[in-house]
C-alpha cells in the first residue's frame, strides 16, 4: 500500500502546492488533502491551539486535526528563507510550526517537518528533494524526475496566477482543466487586495472578499500576480527590509500598485494579533497617504468576525471608490 | 543636540551618565507611567507588542521635554524588535515631531553602518581613545547595577522587616547614580554592597525558589511588569530572572553549570529546534535549566501578540510535563491589571507550597 502523505490545505499551501503535490505522487505516495477550510475545522483549530496565537495558526491545527488520522505522515515543512534577502526569513510562528504542533496536538502521526532554507546553495531543493526521496526508498532517477515534473507543476502555477487567476482557480484548473473565469472585464474598477496568501486565497478566512468584490464590479489584483522581478524592483523603496518573507512581498506589491496607479483603491486583509501585520499595516497606510492619497482600508479578520460588518464595510468602501472614480 | 534613550529597569544610571561624558545634553526617559502607555498605545499599530508602545510613548514624551535624538537598538530580525525603529519614526515624522531615532544595529550585520552611527554620536573634538574609555566606563556602571538589583532580589525574601531591602537598594542605586569617575563607581559598588548586605535577614527558612523567564523587555522593566520580582521577594519567594542587560549574570552568577547561551539552546532541543527570534528558545531551555537546577517553578513574562513567547506559550504545556515544573504564563499589554495579576501570583505561590510539602511527604514515605 502506498504511504499516505497528507497536506494541510492552509498557509503555504497556497504558495506551493503544486510543487509538493507532484514530487510526492511521483515518488508514488498518495496524496491526502484537508477539505477547505470550514466551520469545524476553524473550531477544532480554536480548541487545539495555544489561544494567544494568531487565526492563521489556529486554523493550521484544525486543518491537521481533520486529516491526522487518514494518514501516515504528516508534510509540515520548516519554511525558514527562500532567498536572500537582507535578513529575511519567514515569520517565527512558520520556524517554530512543527514544534508547536508536537507539543500540542496530541497522537500526530509522523511529521515530515523538513527544513528549507535556499539559501544555502543554488542546489538546495534539489537535496532536499532527494533528501525526502531516499525516505521513500526511491531511486534517484525517480527522485531527479520528480524534482523536475515538480518544479515544472510550480512554474506552471505561477504563471496561471501571474496571468490573472486566483489560487483555487489554477490549482483546479490545473487539476481537472476547466476555467472557471471569477474576475470581472477589465474596464471596471480595480482594487488591490494585498495580505498574506493565505488570508487573502482562502474564502472562508476572509468570509468570501474576493468574491464579492467581484460582485460588487471590481478587478481583484493580488501581489501573486505580479513576477518576481516586478516585485524585486520595489525593495528598494523601502528604508529597511521587513525580516518576514510573506510581508516583504507584500509590502513590495504594495509599492508596485501605487506607483504605477493602476488600481483605484487597496484593501488590506490581516490577521488578528499577526505580528508582522501590526508593522506591515500601519506602514502600508503610512506609505499609501503618501503616495497620492490611495484610498486604503484594513480588514482585520479573527475567529469572531461577522460577515455582515465586512459587507457593510466594503460595499462602503467600493461606492466610495466608484464615486471618486466618475469625478474624475 | 538633546539625546535620550529607551527606559529600560535601573539601566538609565549608566545610560545617563555616559550620554553627559560625551558632552550632550540629555533627557532622562520618566519611568514608564500610565501616560505614556496611553500616548503610546494612541500612536501604534494596534497589534504591536508592548515594548513597542511603551517604547514609542516613552520617545513623545521626552520629545515634549526637548529631546531631539532617540537612541534605539536595531535588529535582524526575525522578531520585530529590530523593525521598530523604522516604524517609530514614521510615526514620529507623521506627527509632525522633528525627532531623529538613531538606532544602532549590531555590528555584525552592517559594520559600516555601526561605525557611521559611531561616528555620529562620538564629539569631533575627542578623541577615539577617550571615546571608547567612556563607553567602558558606562558599561561598569550597568553592570553594576545589574549587579545590585541581582542582590537585592537575592536579600529580599529573607528580610525581617518588609521593604528593608527595597530602601537599600535604592540607597545603593542613588550613590552610584553619583558616582562619576571609575574609582568613585567602584567605591559605590562596595558601600552599595555593604548597605545591602546590612539588612536584617532571617536565614532558617528555606524559601520557595522560582525562575523569571520570557520576553526582555517585560522582563526587564520593573515598571512594566508591575515589579514582579520585588513583589514577590516581598511574598518570601527566591527569584532569579534568566535575562540581564549585561553579560554580568553569565560571568558571575551562574557559576553553577549555566556555561553561556550554548547550553540553553541545547536544553531547548528536544522541544524546539530553530531559533524564532526574540527569547523565545532562551525561555524553552531556561525552563529545563530551572526545573534541573531544583527550582520550584518558573514564570513566563510575555507581551500581548508578542511572536515567539506565543510559540513558546504553545510549547511550554509539553516541557512543563516533561520536567516536572509547574511553568505560569503571563501575558502584559496595556489593559493587564495589578491587582489581578497579585491574585494569580498567590495562587501560584500556594500550588507550589502544596506541591512541595506532597514531594516531603513522599520523599519521607520512601
Ligand atoms: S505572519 Fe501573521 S498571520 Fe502569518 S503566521 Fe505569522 S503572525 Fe500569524
Ligand atoms: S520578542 Fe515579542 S515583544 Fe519583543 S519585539 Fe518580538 S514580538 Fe515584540
Amino acid at each position: 500500500m502506498p504511504v499516505r502523505i497528507g497536506i494541510p490545505r492552509y498557509l503555504s499551501y497556497f504558495s506551493f502546492y503544486p510543487l509538493w503535490k507532484t514530487f510526492f505522487e511521483e515518488l508514488g505516495a498518495d496524496v491526502i488533502t484537508s477539505p477547505p477550510t470550514n466551520q469545524q475545522i476553524l473550531n477544532a483549530g480554536v480548541a487545539e491551539a495555544v489561544n494567544d496565537a494568531c487565526i492563521p495558526i489556529k486554523l493550521y491545527h484544525g486543518h491537521i486535526m481533520e486529516i491526522k488520522d487518514q494518514v501516515d505522515m504528516l508534510f509540515v515543512p520548516r519554511l525558514v528563507k527562500l532567498r536572500k534577502l537582507g535578513t529575511e526569513t519567514f515569520c517565527p510562528k512558520f520556524l517554530a510550526l512543527p514544534d508547536l504542533l508536537r507539543a500540542t496536538i496530541k497522537n500526530l502521526p509522523e511529521l515530515l517537518d523538513t527544513r528549507v532554507d535556499l539559501t544555502k546553495g543554488r542546489f538546495e531543493l534539489f537535496h532536499i528533494a532527494r533528501d525526502i526521496g531516499e525516505r521513500f526508498g526511491a531511486s534517484l532517477t525517480t527522485i531527479t524526475r520528480a524534482y523536475y515534473l515538480a518544479c515544472r507543476a510550480l512554474r506552471r502555477y505561477n504563471r496561471l496566477l501571474r496571468n490573472g487567476m486566483l489560487a483555487n482557480d489554477a490549482l483546479e484548473y490545473m487539476e481537472t482543466g476547466c476555467k472557471k473565469s471569477q474576475q470581472v472585464d477589465r474596464d471596471a474598477l480595480s482594487i488591490a487586495v494585498i495580505g498574506y496568501p493565505y488570508l487573502v486565497y482562502d474564502p472562508y478566512a476572509n468570509m468570501d472578499i474576493v468574491k464579492k468584490l467581484n460582485e460588487s464590479g471590481a478587478r481583484v489584483h493580488t501581489v501573486e500576480m505580479l513576477t518576481p522581478r516586478q516585485l524585486l524592483r520595489e525593495a528598494k523603496k523601502m528604508p529597511k527590509q521587513m525580516f518576514w518573507y510573506y510581508s516583504n512581498r507584500a509590502m513590495h506589491g504594495a509599492y508596485h500598485y501605487l506607483g504605477r496607479k493602476r488600481v483605484d483603491g487597496i484593501i488590506h486583509i490581516s490577521a488578528f494579533i499577526c505580528g508582522p501585520d501590526a508593522m506591515l499595516g500601519r506602514f502600508m497606510e503610512i506609505e499609501a497617504k503618501e503616495w497620492g492619497h490611495m484610498p486604503f482600508m484594513t480588514l482585520s479578520i479573527d475567529e469572531e468576525t461577522g460577515s455582515g460588518g465586512v459587507d457593510t464595510r466594503l460595499e462602503a468602501f467600493v461606492d466610495m471608490l466608484k464615486r471618486r472614480g466618475g469625478q474624475k | 543636540m538633546k539625546l535620550t534613550f529607551p527606559h529600560m529597569g535601573y539601566s538609565y544610571v549608566a545610560f545617563k551618565m555616559l550620554i553627559e561624558d560625551l558632552g550632550y545634553e540629555v533627557v532622562v526617559p520618566p519611568e514608564p507611567s500610565k501616560r505614556t502607555m496611553d500616548l503610546g498605545v494612541r500612536y501604534s499599530p494596534e497589534f504591536s507588542c508592548i515594548p513597542f508602545k511603551v517604547l514609542l510613548g516613552t520617545f513623545l514624551e521626552t520629545i515634549e521635554m526637548g529631546a531631539e535624538v532617540g537612541i534605539s537598538s536595531g535588529g535582524v530580525g526575525p522578531c520585530r524588535a529590530g523593525y521598530y525603529s523604522i516604524m517609530q519614526q514614521k510615526i514620529i515624522n507623521e506627527l509632525g515631531h522633528d525627532f531623529k531615532i538613531l538606532s544602532f544595529e549590531p555590528p555584525q550585520s552592517n559594520y559600516l553602518d555601526f561605525i557611521k552611527k559611531l561616528w555620529m554620536i562620538k564629539p569631533k573634538r575627542m578623541s577615539w581613545r577617550t571615546f571608547i574609555q567612556l563607553i567602558k566606563k558606562g558599561y561598569k556602571k550597568l553592570e553594576i547595577t545589574d549587579e545590585i538589583e541581582f542582590l537585592m532580589y537575592r536579600y529580599m525574601p529573607y528580610e525581617i522587616n518588609k521593604g528593608d531591602t527595597a530602601k537599600a537598594f535604592k540607597t545603593a542605586l542613588d550613590m552610584l547614580d553619583e558616582a562619576q569617575t571609575v574609582d568613585d563607581i567602584e567605591d559605590a559598588r562596595w558601600e552599595g554592597i555593604k548597605v545591602l548586605a546590612k539588612v536584617p535577614q532571617d536565614r532558617s527558612q528555606t524559601p520557595l525558589k522560582i525562575g523569571i523567564i520570557g520576553e526582555i523587555y517585560v522582563v526587564l522593566e520593573h515598571a512594566v511588569n508591575f515589579c514582579i520580582q520585588k513583589n514577590l521577594g516581598e511574598m518570601g519567594v527566591y527569584t532569579d530572572r534568566s535575562i540581564w542587560l549585561t553579560s554580568y549574570a553569565e560571568k558571575n552568577v551562574f557559576v553553577e553549570g549555566r556555561e553561556g547561551e550554548r547550553d540553553v539552546f541545547q536544553m531547548a532541543h528536544p522541544y524546539l529546534n530553530e531559533m524564532i527570534g526574540g527569547h523565545g528558545i532562551n525561555s524553552i531551555g531556561e525552563i529545563v535549566i530551572y526545573a534541573k537546577d531544583g527550582y520550584d517553578g518558573v514564570i513566563q513574562l510575555a507581551p500581548f501578540s508578542c511572536i515567539p513567547e506565543i510559540m513558546a506559550k504553545g510549547i511550554v504545556p509539553r516541557v512543563s510535563r516533561e520536567e516536572g515544573i509547574p511553568v505560569m504564563t503571563v501575558f502584559i499589554d496595556e489593559q493587564t491589571a495589578a491587582a489581578g495579576l497579585v491574585t494569580r501570583l498567590e495562587a501560584f505561590i500556594d500550588l507550589l507550597k502544596r506541591r512541595r510539602e506532597q514531594n516531603a511527604d513522599k520523599r519521607q514515605l520512601a
